[in-house]
């Protein structure tokens, strides 16, 4: 919260709580990636300049993120960001401090991208925070400020997360027959022991590589105790799989990293959920993406992913009691209207899902399978799932 | 006293007290002295004897006043005097402390002078004056004032009063020494008659009164006075030497002289059952009709016939043997003529309400109805004057509303060459000329009648600068360009103050009190005969019709002041909006410098370059009182016609919005007015409120 020292004129601006951090990190050269980034960004500030010179009132030209702004590819099966941008002018009382904003990330991103360092983005909250000269005022008050401004920064300037060097926190597991590289180490995914390989939010192919892997699909599932269940039977051992949760909603590293094992590795993917629209709608992140990153579907999404259950059409065919059940509530109800409403919800099987919770007014988690035995799920579930045959067994 | 009178005096003890002592009283029940003796102790009251007995009725009652009262006698003597000869008043004043609490009293003029032989009468006989007989607006009324000053000297230092007076060059400068024969209320001259002094002057007066007084500071000061006076008078030049510290000066800020006021006759309207038979029974050989066209304005020959008809009289006979109740008859039409009669509706529902009978309603309503007349009127309407008021039906009802309408005759008002306000410039001059303000603006309301009388009300209101925040508003009041400084709370003026809603024009105000803020508020009533409510003329009293004229130019002024205020705040937006993207843009400069490496000076100067284009700051011209687009506000008042309600001439009175307005490069999200998030939390409502329903046409 310190006041902006200023930075004499002409020297290189070196933040010096970015040069801390990276004191262990060692300095690169910047990759041609990074020079791209970096164009982006002082572009950004030079049309800013340019346009101010001429008496104009600056401004940033956003992508809106937001459902009117998507579309549903049906082709590519993907969530697309439409054309529809909103401008941010800094002569403009509500926007002068988000544009101002806007520049103090890009500003910080830039010293990242430089340094070549890579920071959480509560760093660079706590980064770009400082009070606003001369007054009490901070430039963000909290992360749930600068968060957005991350992402306006992303879509303004066509640059990825991991591009601005900004990661979240890890999130999600992985284990299976498979050996990558992880930043110089070689990590064996066979021998994780219970825990898994923690997920990064970072996963672009400079800091993990894939080795070699003799799986022959892979398996995501919602829950990380369902997923310590499957690893506990080293299920993926016994159907050579590469086996994946994202602690619910799949993050961004998650997504990525789904999406280059299926496109590198040509791996199928399948997905395991609750039975509930929040389920349905994890898988549908996974396959063709979210609203609010409609912008990166095209390198998160997996079209081709299957939904393996909990379908609700699976309590009568693997007889669930009615008492492994759980009654819908009012926000789940909404949601279903929703998701019934959302393109990519559109086909017959979809419907017919969504409709038969609706009717049944019955929701139930992946742990109900357990009512079974405590390996139904993996000696018989999966499996029968995998074998089935498509709508029926398991759903686009 | 009422005791020794009282006839049943047993039940009084001090009458019980006196029969016991004085065995006389005895015989004749209950006397104490005999009609003989108390005729012998009856005797003429001198109006000279009285006055001194009630001094405060003159504004003699304590030192400070007596001082102030003194000063102000003198000067208004000075300036009717100037005016009526049409030259331009140049006046000093002077306070000496001659000893502890007693005071030397100067005022000299440049005015016409006096003749000599006037000299004793004016300064030393009470009501003795060219100005009580005619109705002409002066400051001056009865002729009392100075001489009553004069008096009060004498009476408390034993010095005379000493008049120097020169009529024209060439001609000698009498000096006068005078005093008061408090028994017989003649002037007496203790000097040589022949008495003169050189002086440079080519004519003037100066006169020189020694008394006990208190010199001190506040609202009620000499100072004060003398301050207030010059912003009425604007055409005043005036040198001040207080008892201490340095001679003020006010030189002159116009030079044209008001126009000469018109001395008028008066109006039938406002004539008194007194005067109406003095004015016959002094009106020699002349006919009744004459007698009424001559003696009053706007009396014309149908006009003198149709009230000598009314009043059952022969318009040619002789106007001094018309017998007492004919003239009395003859009062009544004349009066009549003006029984404000109250709208069919109000006057319908108050007859409902009555408990009295037909005539007795019809003797309130129009006043000065005589039985006889009332029994008239009421008797063509078809009805009984004793019937019950409450029997009668809305039908009856407007036929006495018709006869009673009918009953009255039409009189032109008074004609208004009579009044001779000060003018909303130079009202406005005065008020610069006295406070160092942002804003002025007045108004001058068209001629109005209370009573017979012609009368202009005039406001004017100074706003911001230096004038105090925190405190109430500062009400000047006048009455024929002479500041009321006493008793501000039994003015009319101040009535009228307190009932306009100057919350609507942007100022706080408590209900029931004076407006707060750094505000001052003028009021000037000119007319023929101010209705004072005493001989000290400290305070106007409340006929409806002053107090809703003052009401109606006060609001005039507050529309004008309520446009400045808003376009102020919408300026003080302006400034915080301009404050919000200065601060941003230090922040801004900073990154952009930090991306790009344009020097952070070079940044910061471009866009605090571009920061006009964006941002409006439009300054409210100050001279002349009304914002630039507020142009319409000034059309507007003058469109309103005189006699419009004034509630809707406070509707529709247009308001600049212009914080509602929204800048066109600013909205661009449709998220609203831009204005939005600065603007203190009351300011939107203030917007919406202050909004103009629609346009006026």
């Amino acid at each position: 919260m310190a006041t902006r020292k200023k930075t004499p004129a002409g020297t290189t601006p070196a933040n010096k709580a970015v040069s801390e951090e990276t004191a262990t990190e060692a300095p690169r050269e910047i990759g041609e990636r990074d020079r791209v980034t970096l164009q982006k960004i002082t572009d950004l500030a030079f049309s800013a300049l340019a346009e101010v010179r001429r008496g104009k009132n600056p401004a940033l030209s956003i992508p809106v993120r937001a459902l009117s702004n998507v579309s549903f590819d049906q082709e590519a099966g993907l969530i697309r960001l439409g054309e529809s941008r909103q401008s941010r002018n800094f002569f403009h009382l509500k926007q002068a401090k988000l544009f101002m904003q806007t520049f103090l990330i890009a500003e910080h991103c830039k010293k990242l991208i430089e340094a070549g360092a890579t920071t959480s983005i509560r760093d660079i909250y706590y980064g770009a925070k400082h009070s606003v000269a001369g007054t009490k005022e901070n430039t963000f008050e909290e992360q749930a400020e600068s968060d957005p401004i991350i992402e306006d920064l992303e879509v303004t300037i066509d640059a990825l997360r991991e591009e601005l060097h900004l990661r979240a926190e890890n999130r999600g597991a992985m284990v299976g027959p498979m050996t990558i590289r992880d930043t110089g180490d070689t990590i064996d995914l066979r021998r994780m022991g219970s825990g898994g390989w923690s997920i990064p939010s970072i996963v672009e192919d400079n800091r993990i590589e894939f080795m070699k892997t003799e799986a022959e699909y892979i398996l995501f599932i919602e829950k990380g105790a369902v997923w310590a269940r499957l690893n506990e039977d080293r299920f993926w051992q016994k159907n050579n799989c590469m086996l994946l949760h994202g602690s619910g909603m799949a993050a961004r590293g998650t997504r990525r990293l789904l999406r280059r094992m299926h496109e590198e590795l040509k791996l199928p993917l399948y997905v395991l959920t609750d039975n509930d629209p929040w389920g349905f709608y994890i898988y549908s992140v996974i396959k063709q993406g979210s609203i609010n990153l409609a912008y990166e579907s095209m390198r998160m999404a997996v079209p081709q992913a299957r939904f393996l259950g909990l379908m609700s059409s699976d309590a009568e065919k693997f007889n669930l009691q009615a008492n492994v059940s759980m009654a819908l509530k009012d926000e789940d109800s909404a949601r279903i209207e929703q998701l019934m409403r959302y393109d990519w919800f559109a086909s017959k099987r979809w419907q017919e899902e969504l409709a038969l919770m609706k009717k049944t007014q019955k929701k139930y988690e992946l742990e109900a399978l357990s009512s079974r035995g405590i390996r139904f799920i993996t000696e018989e579930y999966i499996p029968q799932k995998l074998r089935g045959r498509r709508g029926d067994s398991w759903l686009d | 006293m009422n005791s020794i009178k009282t006839p049943d005096g047993a039940a009084d003890p001090m009458t019980t007290e006196a029969l016991i002592q004085d065995p006389e009283a005895l015989k004749p029940a209950g006397r104490r002295a005999s009609a003989e003796a108390m005729g012998a102790k009856q005797r003429d009251i001198s109006v000279s004897e009285f006055f001194t007995k009630n001094r405060h009725l003159l504004g003699f009652d304590n030192p400070a006043k007596a001082l102030l009262t003194t000063i102000k006698e003198a000067v208004d003597n000075a300036l009717d005097a100037c005016e009526e000869a049409g030259i331009l008043p140049t006046l000093e004043v002077s306070v000496e402390e001659v000893s502890d609490g007693r005071y030397r009293v100067r005022v000299e003029d440049n005015g016409p002078g006096i003749v000599k032989e006037q000299i004793p009468k004016i300064f030393a006989k009470l009501l003795y004056g060219s100005k009580f007989h005619r109705l002409r607006q002066s400051r001056g009324q009865q002729g009392i004032g100075i001489s009553a000053a004069g008096m009060y000297g004498h009476l408390t230092t034993g010095k005379p009063v000493v008049v120097v007076s020169k009529i024209g060059r060439g001609r000698p400068a009498w000096r006068v020494e005078v005093r008061i024969d408090s028994r017989t209320n003649e002037p007496k001259q203790l000097n040589d008659k022949n008495d003169t002094v050189t002086w440079e002057k080519d004519h003037g007066t100066s006169v020189e009164i020694e008394l006990m007084g208190l010199y001190r500071g506040g609202r009620t000061s000499v100072d004060a006075y003398l301050e207030q006076t010059v912003v009425a008078n604007p055409h005043l030049e005036l040198t001040y030497k207080p008892p201490k510290g340095a001679p003020v000066h006010f030189p002159r800020v116009s030079d044209l002289l008001p126009p000469e006021a018109q001395e008028i006759k008066p109006h039938p309207h406002g004539v008194e059952l007194g005067m109406l038979i003095k004015i016959l029974h002094e009106s020699g050989k002349r006919h009744v009709a004459q007698t009424l066209m001559e003696e009053f304005s706007r009396v014309t020959h149908a006009v003198a016939e149709e009230l000598c008809k009314r009043a059952g009289i022969d318009p040619n006979a002789l106007a001094a043997r018309v017998d007492a109740m004919k003239i009395e008859a003859l009062h009544a039409a004349m009066v009549a003529s003006n029984a404000a009669l109250p709208p069919i509706k109000k006057f319908a529902s108050k007859v409902a309400r009555s408990d009295g009978n037909l005539r007795e309603e019809v003797m309130e309503e129009g006043t000065g109805f005589s039985t006889p007349l009332a029994d008239l009127v009421i008797r063509k309407a078809g009805l009984e004057p004793t019937l019950k008021a409450k029997a009668v039906t809305p039908m009856m009802v407007e036929k006495l509303y018709q006869s009673l309408h009918e009953s009255q005759v039409k009189i032109l008002p008074p004609p208004a060459n009579c009044i001779v306000p000060v003018g909303e410039a130079l009202v406005m001059e005065g008020l610069r000329r006295r406070f160092k303000g942002e804003f002025f603006t007045s108004h001058t309301r068209p001629p109005a009648v209370y009573r017979g009388n012609p009368f202009v009300v005039e406001a004017g209101v100074a706003f911001g600068g230096t004038l105090s925040r925190e405190d109430s508003a500062d009400v000047l009041r006048f009455a024929n360009r002479v500041p009321l400084l006493y008793q501000p709370r039994a003015c009319a003026i101040h009535e009228a103050v307190l009932k306009v809603d100057w919350k609507s024009y942007g100022l706080q105000q408590r209900k029931g009190e004076l407006p707060v803020g750094p505000l001052a508020i003028f009021v000037h009533l000119a007319s023929v005969w101010v209705p004072f409510t005493s001989e000290a003329k400290e305070a106007v009293a409340h006929y409806d019709e002053v107090v809703r004229e003052i009401r109606l130019a006060l609001m005039e002024c507050g529309r004008k002041l309520g446009t400045w205020v808003k376009a102020q705040q919408a300026e003080r937006w302006e400034t915080q909006r301009k404050t919000l993207f200065e601060k941003y843009i230090v922040e801004l400069a900073a990154s952009i410098h930090s991306i790009t490496k344009v020097s952070e000076e070079s940044v910061k100067k471009d866009f605090e370059a571009a920061l006009p284009n964006h941002v409006r700051i439009a300054l409210p011209p100050v001279e002349g009182g009304v914002p630039s687009a507020g142009g319409a506000v000034e059309a507007g008042g003058e469109e309103i016609p005189a006699e419009a309600d004034a509630s809707a001439a406070e509707s529709t009175a247009p308001v600049e919005a212009r914080p509602s307005d929204r800048p066109p490069e600013m909205s661009d999200d449709g998220e609203g007015s831009p204005f939005e998030d600065v603007t203190p939390g009351n300011t939107r409502q203030l917007v919406l409120k202050m909004r103009p329903k629609s346009g006026r046409k």
